[in-house]
């Protein structure tokens, strides 16, 4: 994945002058997770800036690039570290098309690989994306295959609207073939996963390998499970995961971030809303529980995982 | 006299119409051109030979205690350390300047500065194992926890020092940077409530030469970070990093100017990290070996070990001596660490409230129902 999301910085920057990629470390070093790898020795150090260390400085600077006709796309070393640049992203980039009745859209990307698994002490594995889908004015992407990792990213860039593009970081050494030619599902659009009869699975990035693990050892309990892959948080496709839902009946939302007022719990609310008659059962949540991200040895007790999948999905009251 | 000339009877002759008179000349306030060495100058003899003795024997466990948390890391043993060796004086130092009532910000590199202060050197790397986020307790030798998010830290040291003085304790506070905090808004805003509030606190830059890869020339373009000071009306050194008598005394010099009400100060240490970032970083990728050979010439360890056996202050009992305490030290946590560490799952609910919130018990009793049925499973 890491190397599709190079491919789609690299493919934009050649594709279109307006590109900007700056950030901390994305030059000589190609970023932490080497997500720029490149990028400088191709296109110089004007097209992909390294920044003086200041999320808040790189994001702010981001927007008044785009107000001069730039598409600045920036990289947020960390989830948590992307915390500084909030007043910049809530106060200015989702609001300003809106502040100025149109008249200054901002076309920015920022890029934050986000969430656990990967063995990260401390405000290294913050799964944000509730604050962000709480935000009006900002789209929230998240690919979890490697296909989608470009041409999300590739959407995004081209986006007229700002894109909080989250990289589900331990998912960045997946790999898989992709052709960057091959169409893509567009930005707004859900992806049935995998098909089955029995109830179906909703989620998003991290969470996608997890549910489709959970599908695979779920026939044993004799349940054929669906996965929906959400890969937008905003906007929401409500029309097929409503069509997914209604056809089954029985609906698991999973997430690894925390649940209370999470974004499962807006899922959950819409679904039940557009399709309460069509449900055998609640709409039922497994989420990380509701406590700061723990220190690395502790995770895998915070994530949710097959069997927390499995469990829920004996909760959906079959005999109903 | 109108309100007008009320507000701008301070105006001296000649200045711009509305601006008051600057507050006092800048000029007392830049740094030295050069930054202040003590090794290899006539001071030295001036210095505690205590003092001295004891800051050698504190590199020296420091220099072997960053070694041996380095070797944790690639036997897997600690999720990650960003290791301060080459940085040895600053952290000493910082520590040895402090007296035992004041308080210590530590951010994520200064561990060692954490253990020099007193907390147990196992305690101190918890976070760094991946077993708690913060090991020890703060208020025992009252040091706060290492902090991640850059220069996050440096307003809290501010916040508690003004409290201190608000309560007419003598506490100074000391906050640890890097280099590439230093442009982060929060190090801004900290040295400017400082300087307003007059709050006893010293901010000690350590100058590594690199933010992970970006070297300080793409970091800032000041003359020096000490200059950055001026600005916000408080004196900015810079100090040789890698001269530990320079730094303590530096520090200690900017330590009772605070302590008796002079106000803040920012320190800025030239040193050099001659470790990569951490295990996870490829240094490289971003910079050749005869820099970093250059200043492992300028080793704080070896112009310590030079200079203190020239004046005669070195002798090999002391040599002796502060070796053996290094691999003692590099033994424990050889032992510790390669045991598995005893972790109690249900510590996640622990702590995130004074009282947990029903929902915090629920799930709380969740994850206790996992664990009986998976202790089932492996001991029916
Ligand atoms: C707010 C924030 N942004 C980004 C990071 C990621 N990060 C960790 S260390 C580092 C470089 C820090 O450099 P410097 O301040 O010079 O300290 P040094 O590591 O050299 O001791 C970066 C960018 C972070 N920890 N916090």
């Amino acid at each position: 994945m890491a190397q599709a999301l190079n491919s789609a910085l690299r493919d934009a920057l050649r594709a279109d002058p307006a590109v900007h990629v700056l950030g901390e470390d994305v030059g000589a070093l190609g970023g932490v997770f080497r997500i720029t790898d490149g990028l400088t020795a191709e296109f110089g150090a004007d097209r992909c800036l390294d920044t003086p260390l200041a999320e808040a400085g790189i994001l702010g600077t981001a927007i008044g690039m785009a107000m001069y006709g730039l598409r600045p796309v920036v990289e947020m070393q960390f989830d948590a570290f992307a915390y500084p640049a909030l007043e910049q992203l809530f106060s200015h980039v989702a609001k300003m098309r809106n502040r100025t009745a149109g008249r200054l859209p901002l076309p920015i990307t920022v890029r934050i690989p986000y969430g656990g698994g990967i063995g990260g002490v401390e405000h290294h594995s913050d799964a944000s994306e509730a604050y962000y889908t709480s935000t009006p004015g900002l789209h929230v992407v998240t690919p979890a295959t490697v296909a989608d990792a470009y041409g999300l990213l590739r959407a995004s860039i081209a986006s007229d609207d700002p894109v909080v593009f989250l990289e589900p970081k331990r998912l960045y050494w997946g790999k898989a073939e992709f052709d960057p030619a091959a169409p893509v599902e567009p930005i707004g659009r859900a992806v049935l996963r995998r098909t089955g009869t029995s109830a179906v699975l909703i989620t998003y990035g991290p969470s996608l390998p997890v549910c489709l693990e959970a599908a695979e050892a779920a026939k044993a309990e004799g349940w054929d499970l669906a996965v929906l892959d959400l890969r937008t948080l905003v906007p929401f496709d409500d029309e097929t995961v409503c069509r997914v839902v209604r056809s089954l009946g029985r609906a698991v939302v999973v997430h690894e971030a925390t649940g209370f007022g999470g974004t499962g719990a807006e899922i959950a609310a819409r679904v039940t809303e557009r399709c309460f008659h069509h449900l055998a059962a609640p709409v039922l949540r497994v989420t990380g529980f509701d406590i700061p991200y723990p220190p690395p040895m502790l995770e895998h007790h915070h994530l949710p995982g097959v069997d927390r999948i499995l469990d829920a999905v004996a909760r959906l009251q079959w005999e109903a | 006299m109108t309100v007008l000339d009320h507000r701008h009877h301070t105006a001296v002759p000649g200045w711009l119409p509305g601006a008051t008179a600057p507050r006092s000349d800048p000029a007392p306030l830049l740094p030295d051109a050069s930054p202040v060495r003590v090794l290899g100058t006539p001071e030295l003899e001036k210095y505690d030979p205590a003092l001295l003795r004891e800051l050698y024997r504190r590199l020296v466990v420091g220099r072997r205690y960053n070694q041996q948390a380095t070797t944790l890391t690639k036997q897997g043993r600690l999720a990650v350390y960003p290791a301060s060796t080459g940085q040895e004086a600053c952290q000493v130092a910082a520590a040895l300047a402090l007296g035992e009532q004041d308080w210590l910000f530590p951010s994520y590199r200064d561990t060692l500065a954490v253990v020099s202060r007193g907390v147990d050197p196992l305690e101190a790397l918890t976070l760094l194992r991946g077993n708690a986020h913060t090991g020890y307790d703060p208020l025992a030798t009252r040091t706060a926890p290492l902090c991640t998010p850059l220069a996050t830290q440096a307003p809290h040291a501010v916040g508690l020092a003004h409290a201190a003085r608000l309560g007419g304790d003598p506490v100074v506070a000391l906050a640890l940077l890097g280099d590439g905090g230093t442009s982060e808004g929060d190090f801004h805003e900290a040295l400017n409530f400082a300087a307003v509030l007059n709050a006893p606190v010293v901010f000690l830059v350590q100058n590594n030469g690199y933010a992970i890869s970006v070297p300080l020339t793409a970091q800032s373009a000041a003359p020096t970070l000490a200059h950055k000071a001026v600005g916000y009306g408080i004196p900015g050194r810079l100090v040789d990093g890698n001269d530990a008598p320079a730094v303590h005394s530096v520090l200690t010099e900017a330590v009772e100017r605070a302590r008796t009400g002079g106000g803040p100060t920012l320190v800025e240490a030239l040193t050099y990290r001659v470790e990569a970032h951490t295990n996870a970083d490829d240094a490289t990728r971003y910079r050749d070996d005869t820099e970093v050979a250059a200043w492992r010439e300028h080793d704080p360890v070896l112009l310590m070990e030079r200079h203190l056996r020239r004046i005669g202050l070195l002798d090999d009992a002391l040599v002796q001596e502060s070796a053996e305490e290094a691999e003692a030290l590099a033994a424990r946590m050889r032992a510790e660490f390669h045991a598995d560490a005893e972790l109690d799952p249900m510590a996640l609910f622990a702590h995130v409230y004074a009282e947990p919130t029903p929902q915090l018990r629920e799930q709380a009793a969740q994850l206790s129902a996992e664990l009986a049925a998976e202790a089932e499973v492996q001991h029916p």
